[in-house]
């Protein structure tokens, strides 16, 4: 870890005004001199190993008494960015409204780290690519612009089938985006020019030329909430993994489904662990809307989910296990009892 | 009596609380780095980013300015050393690639610089911007990479004597009722103790004091001394707590006198600290092997050929292999028997000793292929078992000292369940998961070396015992007091143990599980002497001296009741008698059939192990029979294991309660090698990828829910005064079958490589 300077963000105002000053134009912000600092699970690693490098870090936790609150209502839910994942996980209102939500953060890490992380971190967590992680590895275009993929043709059983370019396939690692993207959540951001809001599908990034590049946040902009409109209790997080706890997915769905006289008027299918980015499965969605539910058309869904996917030679097995984890998630939010 | 601390069955111990228990909880147990120092400099390693290879040039000037930065060392500026051997051909090192020595590289991650700073921080960063230029040659990975070499293990690698074989494999084989050839492979795996493999090495003048998790403190000290050209009396390493070792630190690595030479010429304590991912590369490792196994049987199931041949990888320099065949083509009842061990030679650190070496692999693969001999046979694989279990072994012919395989597994069987499952695969399910049931058998050798202890009773009871074995997790200190106690027949609470410190009486390696028997045997010998002063002071006459010795049971003698039926030595009269407050012996044991030069080699650090199958005229192993239930999610195929459980039957039991946290941790070590461990290997480039605890898999607790550990009662009065075998390595052999053969069971696809994903199930 390289020497920087600590500093705690009192207000919103001056912890946009600092970041911003760090930022510089036509340069990824993940590369910014200064970051903010949440819950640390994934800055403070990778700034051990290397991979980042701040000169500054300003700690936005003092923020959490505006940022922090879990707002269930009628017509949305309204989740500050420095609430806990846990605390969010354990809320009843959630647990009852939103299961997707509730299950993809109680899925995701340990008991450790979810009591530290908080839903804004978590979004931005970056990827686990054993290649990225490893600054003694030269190729990589998303540490190291241009320098070429170690993992295309290397060890790539973690990799992502879907959303991938000629420059990367690295895999986005979180559970909680694929239950806001599925749930058409928008994103509330703070920076310099004060509060704006936009689809969460619209926060991250795909690699295409610029795998450097994660998301489209301004210098100096913080998220501060997510907003989940609508309520979803025929919800459904299904994780498949190599071990029963703390561990990334191999293949996640998050899928959400409103049933009524046995037809579907609508559903909401995304996908974590084969995709460079969270990812919405519309083509998915498309399939089932108006339908009435049977194995065969959750098939087809499925089919359709995964129908641009590309596999490398260690993770082509994550398209037929993503299509059947899409399947079970799908019987299983049709079958709930709400 | 808990779960944790078992009701001792006839020939067990007490299951007294572990020694260390409360240091451990509270913090207080020191481990290497945690030894205060004065003034120390800290060392960060910078570790080569290529396999194979030369160093063109360094770019330092970027490091040398982090403020607090001492001295970077490099092949160009390094303290020389002297070579020193694999421990394999008479010396004490793991592999014989010293790092710093040229501008070679020869594996992934290899040492080339060290940087030494006022600071653990300074020192990092520095090597984070330290800068290398290479000329790099396309390394070979491993089995399957172009320009490795194969050859016979026998031939090159010392401690690899024999390629078992009796009768005439060939035609028994051709001639066979049943016939089964299948392939297994094994993964690379590594250690990953939580400890990580730090050293500290201070000078005091010409006297040098290191501070490292060994596994073995005399062969340490003989090997740094070595490397370093000084008398090995000047050198003294201390541990007397190590943070787990599985073999990692049995034998020498070059760190330590890398370190001790850099704080020489310092003259200042230096502390090194590697990283997690620096342990896959600067220490040992499992390397992966593949098996071919052949078994002949008669349609009752009697074995009439059996086949074993093994591959394993190592470096390029040394012939490291683990040869399990000496356990494998001996397990069975079976007359017609041949094997090969293989060794291929890559572009890799050596690897070395993983707890159970040669078993876990080799056992994986014949204990698979009964499980497939078994389902075309259409038995019972426990019946397949005891009809091909022995007395003694097919090779020469020698007994076991004893063998407790069936008992072993119709205990298990038993409280597992075994008889309710429904025999056909695929057949068995619970919602989204098949259900699967699987077993198999385990053993480990029985192994002792040559061991001294010192032994300072008090007229009050108080007793110091001294002996540089370590305590690895394993509870040695724990059963070295409750030996003591009961041998001298003084409370265990009266009881000091003073090990892990080469200043104290030699004991051997920790390793090949022969700890107990021997520091316990060493123990009892010295405690009789203890004794004997006693007795004779108090009883002075030829006959009572006598019955001194004929009852408290001396030298060879195995424990039995000796001890027990002298409590009426009375301390305070014989302390009266004897006109001194202290007795105190030092004394040195041996096994049955130790070479000639065992209590020179014990002094100098080389190990002497002897017993399983190398004994003279008998073979001594410990047996179990483990029992798994997988569940197979049919629509993720997600491999889970509820369920673990196994019997062991091991001679003396010390301490259940430490007998069953080890082999609790077997167990769930086996599950874990067979479901999730694995190094994987970027086959371009010969390098690690997981190196780490986020990639590398081991379980977490909601993957064990169920483990279940049975001890059974076991006497051999022929293997040493201990009575012990060595369990340490049990549980954790027969589980990678186990586990897959009930993959098999609830699934019907066989899978023969390790570890099994979910991706290699096809529902």
């Amino acid at each position: 870890m390289r020497p920087f300077v600590y500093q705690r963000a009192t207000d919103p105002d001056t912890a946009v005004q600092v970041l911003s000053a760090a930022a510089t134009a036509n340069h990824p912000l993940t590369r910014a001199t200064a970051q903010p600092l949440a819950g640390g699970t994934t800055l403070i690693d990778l700034m051990k190993l290397d991979v980042m490098r701040p000169a500054a870090i300003v700690d936005i936790n003092p923020l959490a008494q505006g940022w922090s609150a879990i707002e269930p209502g009628s017509e949305r839910l309204r989740l500050g960015a420095l609430a806990k994942m846990s605390d969010v996980a354990a809320h009843d209102e959630i647990l009852r409204n939103y299961p997707v939500i509730a299950n993809s953060l109680k899925l995701a890490a340990s008991a450790q780290l979810r009591n530290m992380a908080t839903l804004g971190g978590n979004v931005m967590q970056r990827t686990r690519c054993s290649y990225f992680r490893d600054v003694s590895y030269e190729n990589c275009n998303k540490r190291n612009p241009g320098s070429g993929c170690a993992a295309m043709d290397g060890v790539n059983r973690m990799h992502a089938v879907l959303g991938t370019s000629d420059q990367c396939i690295a895999t986005y690692p979180g559970d909680f985006a694929q239950a806001l993207i599925a749930l058409d959540a928008t994103v509330e951001v703070t920076g310099r020019s004060g509060t704006r809001s936009m689809p969460f599908a619209e926060l991250h990034k795909a690699p295409g030329n610029t795998p450097e590049i994660e998301t489209t946040l301004q210098p100096g902009e913080l998220i501060s909430a997510f907003v989940v409109p609508g309520r979803w209790p025929r919800s459904v997080y299904l994780k498949a993994r190599d071990r029963q706890s703390y561990e990334f997915a191999l293949s996640s769905a998050a899928v959400a489904l409103d049933v009524q006289d046995g037809t579907i008027r609508d559903a909401r299918v995304a996908l974590g662990g084969v995709a460079t980015v969270p990812w919405r499965a519309r083509e998915a969605e498309a399939q089932l809307k108006g339908q009435r539910f049977d194995d065969r058309l959750a098939q087809r869904a499925a089919d359709a989910a995964f129908a641009e996917a590309k596999g490398r030679q260690h993770n082509s097995f994550k398209i037929a296990l993503g299509k059947r984890v899409v399947v079970r998630a799908l019987q299983q939010a049709v079958t709930m009892e709400i | 009596m808990t779960a944790a601390a078992p009701e001792p069955k006839a020939n067990m111990g007490q299951p007294a609380p572990r020694y260390d228990a409360v240091a451990k909880v509270t913090g207080r147990a020191t481990y290497g780095s945690d030894m205060p120092l004065d003034n120390p400099a800290y060392a960060f390693l910078v570790t080569s980013a290529i396999s194979k290879g030369r160093i063109n040039s360094f770019g330092l000037d970027d490091a040398k300015r982090v403020r607090g930065v001492i001295d970077i060392v490099t092949h160009e500026n390094a303290p020389k050393l002297k070579e020193s051997k694999l421990f394999s051909n008479g010396g004490y090192a793991g592999t014989t690639i010293q790092p710093l020595k040229s501008a070679d590289v020869a594996h992934d991650g290899q040492i080339i610089a060290v940087v030494v700073a006022e600071s653990y921080e300074a020192a990092r960063e520095a090597a984070n911007r330290v800068k290398v230029s290479y000329t790099t040659v396309t390394p070979s990975a491993s089995f399957d990479s172009p320009g490795t070499t194969k050859a016979a293990a026998k031939g090159q690698n010392s401690q690899f004597k024999e390629d078992p074989k009796v009768g005439d494999f060939a035609k028994a084989f051709d001639e066979a009722e049943v016939k089964l050839t299948a392939s297994y492979e094994t993964p690379t795996q590594h250690h990953n103790p939580m400890e990580l493999f730090s050293t500290s090495c201070a000078w005091m003048g010409d006297d040098l004091v290191i501070y490292e998790p060994s596994q073995y403190v005399y062969g340490l000290k003989n090997g740094v001394a070595e490397q370093l050209g000084i008398d090995a009396d000047k050198v003294r390493v201390v541990n007397p707590y190590v943070g787990g070792g599985f073999g990692s630190r049995g034998s020498m690595t070059p760190r330590t006198a890398i370190i001790a030479g850099i704080a020489r010429r310092l003259n200042r304590p230096v502390k090194l600290v590697p990283t997690r991912d620096q342990g896959f590369t600067i220490a040992t490792y499992r390397a992966e092997t593949r098996h071919e196994i052949k078994l002949g049987a008669r349609r009752d199931g009697k074995l009439v050929a059996l086949r074993h041949e093994g591959v394993e990888v190592s470096s390029r320099p040394d012939p490291y292999c683990v040869g399990g065949t000496k356990t494998t083509t001996r397990l069975y009842a079976c007359r017609n028997v041949d094997s090969l061990v293989s060794i291929v030679r890559a572009d890799r650190n050596t690897p070395g000793f993983m707890r159970s070496p040669p078993e876990v692999p080799y056992l994986f693969a014949l204990e698979s292929a009964m499980d497939e001999l078994a389902v075309k046979l259409s038995m019972d694989p426990v019946e397949l078992r005891r009809v091909n279990d022995t007395t003694s072994e097919p090779i020469a012919g020698k007994p076991y000292t004893s063998r407790s395989l069936m008992p072993c597994f119709d205990e298990a069987a038993k409280a597992f369940g075994w008889a309710q499952r429904s025999v056909t695969p695929k057949s068995m399910s619970d919602g989204d998961w098949l259900i699967g049931y699987g077993c198999a058998a385990t053993c480990y050798p029985t192994q002792m070396g040559p061991s001294a202890a010192r032994i300072r009773l008090q007229r009050d009871g108080r007793t110091r015992v001294e002996i540089a074995g370590h305590e690895i997790g394993t509870g040695a200190y724990t059963i070295i007091a409750q030996t003591a106690s009961e041998r001298l027949g003084v409370p265990l609470e009266k009881v000091s143990v003073f090990i892990g410190d080469s200043d104290l009486p030699p004991a051997p390696v920790a390793g090949g599980s022969n700890s107990t028997a021997s520091t316990c045997s060493a123990v009892m010998m010295v405690c009789d002497r203890v004794r004997q002063r006693l007795f004779k002071a108090l009883m002075p006459n030829e006959s009572l001296t006598d019955k001194a010795k004929e009852t408290v049971g001396i030298g060879q003698t195995p424990t039995t009741q000796a001890a027990k039926s002298d409590r009426p030595l009375d301390l305070e009269k014989a302390f009266d008698a004897l006109g001194a407050g202290v007795v105190e012996e030092y004394g040195e044991w041996k096994p049955e059939g130790a070479p000639l030069d065992s209590f020179k080699a014990m002094h100098s650090g080389h190990v002497r192990l002897v017993g399983g199958a190398a004994m003279k005229d008998k073979i001594a192993y410990a047996f179990g029979a483990e029992f798994v239930e997988v569940r197979v999610n049919r629509f993720t195929h997600e491999i889970r294991c509820p369920r673990l459980v196994g019997a062991f039957a091991a001679g003396r039991i010390m301490n259940p309660r430490t007998a069953r946290s080890q082999l609790m941790g077997g167990l769930i070590w086996g599950m874990s090698s067979a479901l999730l461990e694995a190094t994987e290997i970027d086959e371009r480039t010969a390098r690690y990828v997981n190196d780490n605890f986020a990639d590398y898999l081991v379980p977490v607790n909601a993957d064990v829910p169920g483990v279940e550990v049975i001890l059974l009662s076991e006497q051999d009065d022929h293997i040493n005064p201990a009575g012990a075998k060595g369990l340490g390595e049990l549980a954790n052999v027969g589980t990678n079958a186990a586990v897959c053969n009930a993959i098999y069971h609830a699934t019907g696809q066989r899978i023969r490589k390790l570890p099994v994903r979910l991706e290699n199930i096809e529902v």
